[in-house]
């Protein structure tokens, strides 16, 4: 079988394959052949025809670029209209293409014969010459060449008038060092012009007699031979040239097949050379020693690898190269001046040679500036006579001797914007343009009263007294500034139960500045509370001290209207017109951003650290658990068999909430969330007394006010600092524990209120039951406190998967019908991974102290403005639980749960006579209870609470 | 009458080698039984998937198409399918019979660890090093998942499939449990990356192991701890844990070469095997059997809980 993996790689395949079929994707259909166009480059449409459609049709689209096709146009001349003579140019029968760049007729710009050099055209004067050598009749074209026209190209003309021969430079005459003239005309045949053997020959025998005053017009540039190579030949290989090979120019009798262009070049052109003599047949290296040869020549040469160069350019290009090749320095270049003056060539008409050579401009570097130099430049404050004091202006004037006088048109830089303003024309800025407006009418009268003490001090002159006036002022108003804050507390104090931002809110809307136009809606989604509040911001805009309660629904319970009362005061407070200057400047946007909401998961995962800890403390379970809802793909339930659990639902996933980024009405409204699960434990512990209400409220007892101005916020940077697991119940034991020292500071503050507790051991009773439901403590505290291994099995089996769910406020851990896990597990085994009891008594006191700065965010509540229950100590408490209990026992012999029950009940109690301070206590345990004096340890703690109500379980 | 209850026999643990193969594919990624346990599937870095015969130690098919190393497979309960997953963030369906591909599934962003057929194999779930979950259908052409799980906040490096649950293990240490039934997700928190998850045969507990060297045994509804398994080493790879055939001992790989039996319920070390010098990547515990399948290096050894020919005479 294995062979048969291998057999199946050995298909041959032909052709191109099928692009593979996208999955999901309808089959393409095909393009039809009407569709399917070719376009040539400009666009147009071509067509196939003939071997493609079966016809030839050259129409207007396609080939000839008219309608009739080919059809011929016909001679049409009449006595009016003459024909016109068609000039029918090469070019019109030529395509596109023909006269491009690579076309047979290139339509270029190109040097013309008259501006070719002259050279060139020698070289192709003298190739023609071969040819005609070669040609069949000789010497044809020598009657040409003689009445050739003379064309030299301009360029040409011009070297000539400068003095330029054919072989010699331009320039200065020159000496020459015969040493390496020799080594030059030895290694090379440069100086193509010359003639090629013999002069060169000549002067090296002159050189070694050469007399001192002799000089030599410099060489020639090399011109460069730019022909292209159009054969297949290797690098400087050239074929049998057939001047030489058939005429016999060559002197050496064989040929160097590969040699410099430049000696190609000089043997083209190295004609009538004594040597030229013998014509006709085929000699050289590869052909031998023909009948017609006169002499046996060395015909089988044998080339030496000495003749090839093994270095690549090795050598230094000639002194014979300069001029095109080298940036090299001229040997002599420092003594040419002197020689300039022996220059005696012909110079171009109307020049004259210069008498010294232009000197390199020298740049000077710019100046170095100073080390401690900036790049601004400062003005001189420009100070207005009138605004400064009479000393002031004339110390200005003495320092600077500049004062400005300042009515006369400034720049436009010294305008200020009211000023460009005006020039422009626009309409002046609304709202206040001064931050005096925006001052409190208390606060300018203050400030009136300051200046005004000073200007009474003024006209006397001396600064002293100004400064004793100054200061005199200053205690005069601090002092009317303490009696009005004194005055306002004592308001305060009075309408006590107005909350305290109602009357800031009332200042805010009811100043001048308050902009009417737009304000924000903060309750847009229940129209009549949003109208309930619209109401309630223009009474404040009147400046009506009873907005707010006039502005409630009279329909509305107690408890609505209290919480209902302080959003608006709150919303009032936070939207308060921006009072400055600013306000103006901005426009509320004409659309909604929708950026200012985020999705977000609705139920948050716990805290990581807690779970960390947990898991470091093999806490599995509850603390280390989160559960969602998940919808699940229908498709997915589908496939796995299972109807959906969520049927309807178009929600697929973790559902999301869409929340404002970053909205304090996140927050705000927390507390009317309800079963949002976040505040609905804690929104209405206060029961009748609590929340803001009017001064009719049955408890007068003065509240601790600082407390309650805190909100979960508050603490959060303490919060962040250390973090417990066991936030949920630990804290709240904290809570408990950190209350009494709490309360007895607040009873010895002064404030007794005996009957209030009286009151609030009354009112508990009836409401215990709407209590136990709203605040329950989390299990976790019962278990540890009072777990033990025979009532394991009803709690492990209680914590079924319903109450993973609500870990807020877990239903009562009431004898559940029976264990909802499946019987096959047995119970007994799992007890022994479960954590015991015992440790984390012992490790008590180290929870405890971390405990005291947790702030258990989920069960915080918003408190707008939490009062007290009642001074109700633990003691007493404690009392009224085992009261109740006794009661209890009394009533006779409970089951173990009832017991559990009862001892709950009197946990619930003691939560509820606490019940305010408690909440506050939540919040502010991070701050407020390490500094308590007496606060208790969780030992403590668990023994309080054991004889509150578990003696007879334990 | 009653008859008298058989004995308890105590549980064998596959500790005698009956077979070693050498699968020639490069490091052994994965191996995995299939869904009776007559055959093998070794997934090599060689971008090639095997299917071997357990009994005979065969090679009956190589199954390539990957574009990188091959991670992980499984395959479909009636032995027609296969589904594997590469480190070429694909996923392939294979037709066993043909070895030809039958579906590629792009859509992870990075390299996929693990792969998982449904019971009826009409959906495959692979998780990713993107951190993300996908449900692809099987029977549809739609190359697109039906869903994506995308909770985890870093890879996903296991996933298991129950009846109407999926356990998933991700490296931002939590083991999600994906009630389908229920429409819920249960979110354990383990704090050390995991590196496997599996059910137990009753379907009451999860396992899980993490890259603190420890194998936890998680209550499934409750997510309480019912024990913890160390001993073995586990800082760096993605090693394999899983529970015997009858849910009596915790079985996990380890770095230190040796494959490591817990008592499950004592949480005692039952058996250290050794397995070679090097790290033992991936086990398979016979579906039914006492079997065990390990992969180190390039090798496959199948262990059995007696020597092979007591076996064969058993048998026979």
């Amino acid at each position: 079988m294995a062979s048969d993996s291998d057999g199946e790689e050995d298909f041959v395949t032909y052709g191109t394959p099928l692009e593979p079929l996208e999955e999901g994707e309808p089959l393409r259909k095909p393009i039809p052949i009407q569709d399917q166009m070719v376009k040539d480059e400009k666009g147009r449409f071509k067509r196939f025809h003939g071997a493609f459609t079966g016809g030839f049709s050259a129409g207007y689209f396609n080939t000839v670029g008219s309608k009739e096709g080919w059809a011929p146009s016909t001679f049409v001349s009449s006595r009016q209209q003459k024909a016109e003579k068609q000039m029918v140019r090469p070019e019109d029968f030529m395509d596109e293409e023909d006269l491009g760049e690579h076309g047979i007729a290139p339509r270029e710009i190109t040097t013309t014969d008259d501006f070719a050099s002259g050279r060139r055209d020698q070289v192709r004067d003298k190739a023609r010459a071969i040819t005609a050598l070669t040609a069949p009749i000789p010497g044809d074209t020598v009657l040409e060449d003689l009445v050739a026209p003379a064309r030299t190209s301009v360029g040409v003309e011009l070297l000539r008038k400068m003095g330029w021969k054919e072989g010699q430079g331009v320039g200065p005459r020159v000496k020459r060092k015969p040493a390496k003239q020799k080594n030059d005309a030895g290694l090379r045949g440069y100086g193509c012009a010359l003639p090629p053997n013999g002069s060169e020959e000549s002067e090296e025998e002159e050189d070694e007699y050469v007399p001192e005053n002799v000089t030599f017009a410099p060489k020639d540039v090399m011109p460069i031979d730019f022909t292209p190579k159009d054969d297949l030949h290797g690098l400087g290989y050239r074929g049998l040239n057939p001047q030489q090979a058939l005429v016999g120019g060559s002197g050496a009798g064989h040929f160097d097949l590969f040699t410099l262009d430049s000696d190609r070049a000089s043997s083209l052109l190295g004609d009538s050379g004594p040597k030229n003599r013998r014509r006709g047949g085929v000699a050289g290296q590869a052909f031998g020693v023909g009948a017609l040869e006169e002499e046996d020549d060395d015909i089988y040469h044998r080339d030496a690898l000495s003749n090839y160069d093994t270095v690549l350019g090795g050598e230094e290009p000639g002194d014979g190269l300069f001029g095109w090749t080298a940036p090299q320095q001229y040997r002599n270049k420092k003594k040419a001046p002197s020689k300039d003056a022996a220059y005696l060539g012909k110079i171009l008409e109307g020049f004259t040679l210069a008498a010294n050579p232009v000197d390199n401009k020298t740049i000077f570097p710019p100046p170095v500036l100073p080390r401690d130099y900036r790049p601004v430049h400062y003005f001189r404050p420009v100070v207005d006579l009138s605004t400064v004091s009479p000393q002031v202006a004339q110390a200005l004037q003495a320092s600077a001797g500049h004062l400005s006088q300042d009515s006369q048109p400034q720049g436009r830089h010294q305008l200020d914007s009211s000023q460009r303003r005006e020039l422009l024309g626009e309409s002046s800025l609304q709202g206040p343009s001064s931050v005096f407006d925006l001052l409190d009418s208390k606060d300018k009268e203050r400030l009136e009263g300051l200046r005004k003490a000073a200007q009474e001090r003024k006209p006397e002159g001396s600064s002293e007294d100004r400064r004793v006036a100054m200061v005199a002022a200053g205690v005069a108003a601090a002092g009317a500034a303490a009696a009005a804050s004194r005055a306002s507390s004592q308001h305060a104090l009075s309408s006590r139960f107005q909350p305290a931002g109602a009357e800031q809110a009332l200042s805010a809307w009811s100043s001048p500045t308050a902009h009417s136009a737009e304000t924000f809606k903060p309750f847009d989604k229940t129209p009549h509370k949003q109208a309930r509040y619209d109401l309630y911001i223009s009474k404040l805009k009147q400046g009506d001290k009873d907005a707010l309660e006039a502005s409630l629904d009279p329909g509305m319970t107690e408890w609505e209207r209290g919480r209902e009362q302080d959003e608006f005061v709150r919303a009032a407070m936070l939207y308060k017109p921006s009072s400055s200057s600013l306000n103006s400047r901005f426009t509320r946007a004409k659309h909604e951003d929708d950026g200012s909401t985020v999705e977000v998961p609705r139920d948050q995962e716990g805290d990581a650290d807690d779970k960390q800890a947990a898991v470091k403390m093999k806490m599995f379970g509850k603390l280390t658990r989160d559960t969602f809802e998940w919808h699940p793909d229908t498709l997915l339930c589908k496939r796995f068999n299972i109807p959906n659990p969520y049927p309807g639902s178009g929600l697929v996933g973790l559902p999301k909430v869409k929340r404002d980024k970053f909205s304090v009405f996140n927050f705000l409204t927390m507390t009317d969330g309800g079963g949002g699960g976040g505040g609905g434990a804690a929104a209405p512990v206060g029961g009748p007394a609590q929340g803001p209400r009017g001064p009719a409220a049955p408890h007068g007892a003065p509240k601790p006010a600082e407390p309650a101005k805190r909100s979960r916020w508050d603490v959060s940077a303490q919060a962040s600092e250390a973090k417990d697991p066991l936030s949920e119940f630990l804290s709240e034991a904290r809570c408990l524990a950190s209350s009494t020292p709490q309360e007895q500071g607040s009873q010895e503050g002064g404030a007794p209120a005996p009957d209030t507790a009286a009151e609030s051991k009354a009112e508990p009773q009836q409401e215990e039951e709407e209590e136990e439901e709203e605040t329950r403590p989390p299990m976790d505290l019962f278990k540890a406190i009072f777990a033990s291994s025979s009532d394991e099995k009803s709690s492990s089996s209680s914590e079924g998967e319903s109450e993973d769910e609500q870990e807020e406020a877990p239903p009562w851990p009431g004898p559940h019908p029976g264990p909802t896990r499946s019987e096959s597990r047995p119970s007994g085994e799992w007890v022994l991974w479960r954590p015991s009891p015992g440790p984390e008594r012992g490790r008590g006191g180290v929870w405890a102290q971390t405990a005291a700065s947790i702030i258990p965010l989920g069960t915080a509540a918003f408190l707008l403005s939490p009062s007290i229950q009642g001074g109700k100590t633990q003691e007493e408490m404690q009392r009224e639980a085992q009261g109740q209990e006794g009661a209890q026992t009394q009533e006779g012999e409970k089951a173990q749960e009832e017991a559990q029950e009862a001892q709950a009940q009197g946990k619930a109690e003691e939560e509820e006579g606490g019940g305010g301070l408690r909440q506050q206590f939540r919040c502010d345990s991070g701050s407020d209870s390490d500094d308590g004096p007496g606060a208790l340890s969780t030992e403590e703690l668990l023994k309080r609470l054991k004889t509150l109500g578990g003696k007879k379980v334990l | 009458m009653a008859l008298p209850q058989p004995k308890l026999q105590a549980p064998q643990l596959p500790q005698h080698l009956l077979r070693t193969l050498d699968c020639k594919q490069g490091a052994v990624r994965a191996v995995r039984f299939n869904a009776d346990g007559n055959y093998l599937l070794s997934c090599g870095s060689d971008k090639t998937l095997r299917l071997w015969s357990v009994s005979r130690g065969t090679l009956l098919k190589t199954y390539s198409g990957h574009g990188y190393e091959v991670l992980d497979a499984d395959g479909s309960y009636d032995n027609s399918q296969l589904c594997s997953c590469s480190s070429d963030k694909t996923v392939i369906l294979w037709d066993v019979a043909t070895g030809q591909v039958t579906r590629k599934l792009r859509g992870h962003a990075g390299k996929v660890n693990c792969v998982q057929f449904n019971e009826e194999a009409t959906v495959m779930l692979s998780g990713s090093i993107d951190g993300t979950v996908r449900c692809w259908d099987t029977r549809s052409r739609r190359p697109e998942p039906i869903q994506i799980l995308d909770e985890a906040s870093d890879g996903v490096s296991s996933i298991k499939v129950s009846e109407h649950e999926l356990l998933t293990g991700s490296v931002d240490g939590k083991v999600r449990r994906y009630d389908l039934r229920m429409g819920q997700l249960h979110v354990d928190f383990v704090s050390s990356p995991i590196t496997c998850v599996c059910f137990s045969q009753d379907g009451q507990c999860s396992l899980s192991s993490s890259l603190d060297s420890t194998v936890r045994l998680l209550d499934k509804s409750t997510g309480e701890l019912l024990g913890e398994y160390t001993g073995h080493k586990n800082t760096g790879y993605k090693l394999d844990c899983c529970l015997s055939n009858k849910d009596t001992h915790v079985v996990s790989c380890s770095e230190d070469g040796h494959v490591y039996y817990w008592d499950l319920v004592e949480g005692s070390l039952s058996l250290k095997l050794s397995v070679g010098k090097a790290v033992v990547q991936s086990l398979s515990f016979h579906p039914t059997e006492p079997r065990l399948l390990t992969a180190m290096e390039g090798r496959v050894q199948v262990w059995g809980a007696e020597p092979e020919d007591t076996q064969e005479e058993a048998a026979i």
